[in-house]
């Protein structure tokens, strides 16, 4: 795909976030809108997947460890083919089967519930683990926030995936910079993240502007040929990106647009898509 | 008296799980530093290539599992009851129970009878814990036969299974030819009228020397094992408490939410029958020897003697 081809759809998904959040009136855009297009690439570009059959036994699997991100995998989901993308308007909604956050039973697609920081991390290990125990060449990448790795087990499952050499494991760390109750290094500062995740037999690849295309195939290709080590890619993003007011908002992590604010989002999306 | 065999169940947890590694290839176990102890460690040298010990983190290691059975194998994750029910409680809610993955956790050291480690060590909170999470059996095996049976069910059982074992050797008592175990099904293994005495876990033992005692003194009274307490065996339950009229729950686990609450919610909606409960009545243990404990706490025969004596007078 051309990264032309792949900024349309990281829109398509941004848009599919706002018409998720505002028809459920809560979740959350802000962390959902830094990752639309490492969710875009995931889906679009690097896994092995078939969205005819999510269950695939050799497919790639995608851990959101940062669960309460859902409508931006929802979205990649919907626009890649697991299910209709009218179905992002029942996000959280009663009888909808996308829950607030990812949950295994209900979404095609979905290879682990989440939503509890810290946990996916740890999941993705044993998955990655498991290919290496019987040679299966898939390989497991799984979404962190910047806040989430102040939990105490993201660095349990570091350690566990550097020792164990877990090389088919690629975990991402979306350092928009901000949490709920503010900047990251105000709240409980993890950086330095990269050296941290080195200092647990990682091999790291920085990115510099992780809404940009170019700078994630290159990273996703660094970490397939990287062997002997799991990857972390840790990249810098702009929280709410590409929705001109909720970018680096502290306080677009969990809001969802009014009516008002939906059709100016909307408006600044198709203009992008557009241009 | 005729010397009878005695096993603890973490050791047995340990032989079947040799046994079973024997006959199907994706069983994997999994410990957090504790392989000497959860006595899984002859898993470890029968099949090193499927035992992963994931050093002193339980919380990931409930991960690993979690993930290891999305991808279709079949982890045990053995640590003490503390850290697998306690520490990892939300891990196995959220990563095992709520996506319903077929993870089995093997939690050994259970109850007071851990013995001189202490109150830190002694979990009297697990079956409280786990029966409250969907989805989740919970198994209490009362010895060596029964806890390798209750292995070897629990891995044939689709989903997340919670086995409690126990530190402590005690005799073996289901070493019958016609033994058979069935999650779910509570076995009656005295019949009585007078009063049902529904043990769990080391326990049983205690409670069928008890009701021995209380024949000597003319009460009959019908004792029931329940290995499984998620799902209940309800029928049996409701059975016994409308023969006798009079249930005792005993326990090596706090009073609240376990055996006796789960009997105690299937009673009171379905047959309200006077109870007493016995067990730890809200507080911790203490350091010392497990037999020295269980007689102070008055989880021995003797104890169980005295308090059903006193609940029926």
């Amino acid at each position: 795909m051309t990264k032309q081809e792949l900024q349309q759809i990281a829109t398509d998904v941004r848009m599919g976030i706002i018409e998720g959040t505002h028809a459920a009136k809560c979740g959350h855009p802000g962390g959902s809108l830094s990752a639309a297009e490492v969710f875009t690439y995931l889906y679009f570009e690097e896994m092995n997947i078939d969205p005819k059959n999510p269950q695939k036994e050799d497919r790639d699997r995608f851990v959101l460890s940062k669960g309460h991100t859902a409508p931006g995998l929802y979205a990649a989901l919907a626009y890649r083919g697991y299910f209709p993308v009218e179905d992002l308007k029942t996000l959280r909604h009663v009888g909808s089967h996308l829950q607030g956050h990812p949950c295994l039973a209900h979404t095609p697609g979905v290879d682990m519930s989440s939503g509890s920081l810290g946990q996916g991390i740890s999941v993705a290990a044993g998955m990655a683990l498991s290919a290496k125990l019987t040679n299966d060449d898939y390989r497991v990448y799984t979404l962190l926030g910047d806040g989430e790795i102040e939990e105490g087990q993201v660095w349990e499952a570091a350690m566990f995936a550097g020792f164990r050499k877990l090389d088919n494991l690629c975990v991402i760390v979306d350092n928009n910079g901000l949490q709920i109750d503010g900047p990251v290094d105000e709240v409980n500062s993890p950086y330095p993240i990269a050296d941290k995740f080195r200092a647990f037999n990682f091999h790291v690849v920085e990115v510099a502007d992780g809404n940009d295309f170019d700078q994630l195939a290159a990273a996703f290709k660094e970490a397939r040929e990287t062997k002997g080590a799991p990857t972390a890619i840790v990249m810098k993003t702009v929280k709410g990106k590409g929705v001109s007011y909720m970018e680096n908002q502290v306080g677009w992590h969990g809001k969802a647009p009014n009516d008002e604010e939906y059709e100016i989002a909307m408006k600044e999306l198709k203009e992008a898509k557009e241009a | 008296m005729a010397e009878t065999k005695a096993v603890a169940t973490r050791a047995s947890y340990g032989n079947a799980l040799v046994e079973l590694g024997n006959k199907v290839d994706n069983l994997y176990v999994l410990d957090a530093d504790l392989a000497a102890a959860t006595q899984t460690g002859i898993f470890k040298k029968a099949f090193p290539e499927r035992h992963i010990d994931c050093g002193i983190q339980e919380c990931n290691m409930v991960g690993v599992a979690a993930g290891l059975a999305t991808t279709g194998k079949v982890p045990f994750v053995s640590t003490f009851a503390m850290f697998a029910a306690g520490r990892a409680y939300e891990q196995v809610r959220n990563s095992v129970g709520y996506p319903h993955l077929n993870v089995k956790i093997g939690a050994t050291h259970a109850g007071i009878s851990v013995g001189e480690d202490g109150a830190s060590h002694q979990c009297l909170e697990d079956i409280a814990l786990m029966r409250e999470i969907p989805g989740m059996v919970v198994i209490n095996p009362a010895d060596d036969v029964e806890a390798r049976a209750a292995v070897e069910a629990a891995y044939k059982h689709e989903g997340p299974v919670y086995l409690r074992f126990g530190r402590l050797a005690v005799p073996v008592i289901n070493d019958t030819p016609d033994y058979k175990f069935e999650i779910g099904k509570g076995v009656t293994l005295k019949e009585g009228s007078d009063v049902s005495l529904i043990a769990t876990g080391l326990e049983v033992n205690e409670t069928l020397q008890a009701a021995e005692m209380l024949e000597k003194d003319g009460i009959h009274a019908e004792v029931i094992n329940i290995h499984t307490i998620k799902p209940l065996d309800e029928e049996l339950v409701v059975k016994t408490a409308s023969k006798t009229k009079k249930v005792v729950t005993i326990e090596e686990h706090s009073v609240i939410g376990g055996l006796g609450s789960a009997v105690a919610e299937v009673l009171c909606e379905q047959c309200p029958t006077k109870m007493k409960r016995i067990g730890v009545y809200d507080r911790f243990g203490e350091s010392g020897p497990a037999k020295e404990l269980l007689h102070k706490y008055e989880l021995d025969a003797e104890g169980i003697y005295k308090q059903v004596k006193e609940f029926l007078a």
